[in-house]
This record gives structure tokens, sequence and C-alpha cells, in this order.
């Protein structure tokens, strides 16, 4: 597990939402933390680098800009990584978990529109000859609000 | 989706993979993308206004942080009753995303979706049992799905809006 820095604590803190949106934002993250912007550029690098954060950027709400699904396959044990490579394969992919189920490989597609989401899915089905559930979102109750520490 | 046009995907799809790191980031997505610097962050402050962003910061792999138990629990709640079932559990901390779908009978009866995670697997199923408790859908059909491995993770993509954009 990864040991956080005390700048790099602050940072998940303060920065997993409401990012200054403005022409020098790290300058002004580090004032509201009473620190340098060349240190937060340099904890924000070290926390990608060290994979704690896997971007700094946006979290789109699931269609609106553009269309989206959760997915989840019934797949033989024996062929878990070969399928799991397939759906990795394709560009509108974004997640893809192993879980514990009878369905037990999820993933989520995203694409610029519904005919692209629903293409992805055709071509991983036919491509492993297995059935794929699409489970689409119907109604959203939580607002995400960054992950607490 | 009228709020969301083709210049704002072109945006969203030059930040897929996070924003430059330097001291100055929205004029370096803006010359990416042929607008200007005012131009990139006023986009922004509308798409996160809207509702388009949800949100816009640093982006967490839980599992680095050493939250290692991510369970995904399903159930089948009555039509009438799901939405204030939902709203009670999306309540509680622990709970970090709470979504409805469509059932899919007869392989998959549930329409509930909730995200835990927690630092272990033991304390994940507590919380499963509050949940149970405090939203009284313990006699509910449920099943729990915690993580294996994670073949992929990251951002949704936008890219191919890009095509569209001269």
């Amino acid at each position: 597990m990864a040991v956080l820095s005390t700048l790099e604590h602050q940072l998940l803190n303060e920065a997993q939402r409401d990012f200054p949106l403005e022409p020098q934002p790290f300058r002004a993250l580090a004032k509201r933390l009473g620190t340098g912007e060349a240190g937060v550029l340099a904890a924000v690098r070290g926390l990608l680098d060290r994979k704690v954060i896997s971007r700094l950027g946006a979290v789109v709400t699931p269609n609106t800009a553009g269309a989206s699904t959760l997915a989840a396959m019934s797949v033989p044990a024996d062929r878990l990584d070969e399928v799991a490579d397939i759906v990795n394969a394709e560009p509108g992919v974004n997640h893809n978990y192993e879980r514990e189920h009878a369905f037990n490989l999820w993933f989520v597609v995203a694409d610029s529109d519904a005919d692209a989401v629903r293409g992805t899915l055709d071509r991983i089905s036919d491509a492993t000859g297995l059935p794929v559930i699409d489970l689409p979102l119907e109604k959203a109750y939580h607002i995400d609000l960054g992950f607490p520490l | 989706m009228s709020k969301v046009d083709q210049s704002d995907k072109a945006l969203l799809a030059a930040i897929e993979d996070g924003l430059p790191l330097v001291s100055d980031p929205f004029a370096e997505v803006a010359r990416e993308i042929g607008a200007s610097e005012t131009d990139v962050i006023g986009r922004l402050k509308r798409l996160v206004g809207d509702g388009v962003i949800k949100r816009f910061g640093l982006i967490v792999r839980h599992r680095a942080l050493g939250f290692r138990a991510n369970a995904m629990v399903v159930w089948d709640i009555a039509d009438n009753q799901v939405d204030a079932v939902a709203a009670i559990l999306a309540a509680e901390p622990f709970v970090t995303l709470c979504y409805r779908r469509p059932r899919r009978l007869p392989l998959w009866p549930y329409n509930l979706f909730c995200m835990i995670h927690g630092r272990d697997r033991h304390t994940v199923m507590e919380q499963i049992a509050a949940l149970n408790e405090t939203a009284g859908i313990a006699d509910r059909p449920n099943a729990v799905l915690f993580s294996r491995r994670c073949f992929k993770q990251r951002g949704a993509r936008f890219s191919s809006a890009r095509a569209g954009v001269a």
C-alpha cells in the first residue's frame, strides 16, 4: 500500500473535486494549501508515477456526453484470461473486472453514442461466442464526491 | 443531449487521459484543440455547472490506498420502492455508487446496484449487513460480487468524437 506524504494526503483531501478551473490551477491549489506551485506539481506527478491516482481530470456523468453501459458475461474459468483480453482490446471498454459470481466478468463500455456501444458488445459476443448481458444505467442515486480517505 | 456539442466532446477527448502537469494546463489543452485558454476554461466550467462533468480533480486508484475489498452489491427491489430504498443506501458514506439498472430475467433478477470499497472483506460484509438492516431489505433477493482481478481501469473515451471536429 502506498505511503503518503503530508502534502500528498492534503492533495487527495482537497483536490478530488473542485480542481481550480483557472489559468494557473496548481498555483491556486498551492496557495490554498499554504505551499508552492512546484511542490504541488511534483506531488501530483509522484501520485501518478506510483499509480495512487490514474489521472487528473474529469469524471463525466454517464449518458450526458455519450452513451455507456455495464455489461456482464458468464465465462468458463479456463477461458477467463482469453476472454478478458478480447474485452480489453476494445477501445470503448474502460473498466473490466473479474467478480465472484456465475456472471464473473464485468466491464463498462462508453462511447460517443448508443450504436457504438452496441457495436462493441456485439463484437465481444461474436468474438467469444458467449452472450453479453447489457445493463445500462436507468437512474443514478449517488453524487460522486470522490473517494473518502 | 443538447447540453454537449462537438467542441465539448473534442475538449473531453483531449483531456481523457488527464490534464498535462504543467503550470498552465488549460492553455496547453487549448493549443492542442485549436481553441483559446479562455474558451477551454469557460467550457469546462459550463460542463461542471450543467452536471455533464460530475467532478473534476484527482482520480484515485482505491487499491493503491489499501482499499482492497471492493464489492458490487445488488438487490431485487420492487419498482415502486426502489427510489426510496436507494435514497437510504446512497446516503451511507461507504457507498461509492448507487444505480438502478434493468433486470434481465431469468438470468439477472436484480435492479439496484451499490458499490462499496473497504479495507478488508470482513468490514465490507458488516457494512452490507448494516445496509440491509437500515433500509429494511434483508429479506429481498440479493447478491454480493467481490472483485477478484482488475483487468482494466481508466476513464471513459471520447476520442471517437474527434473525427467529427475539423
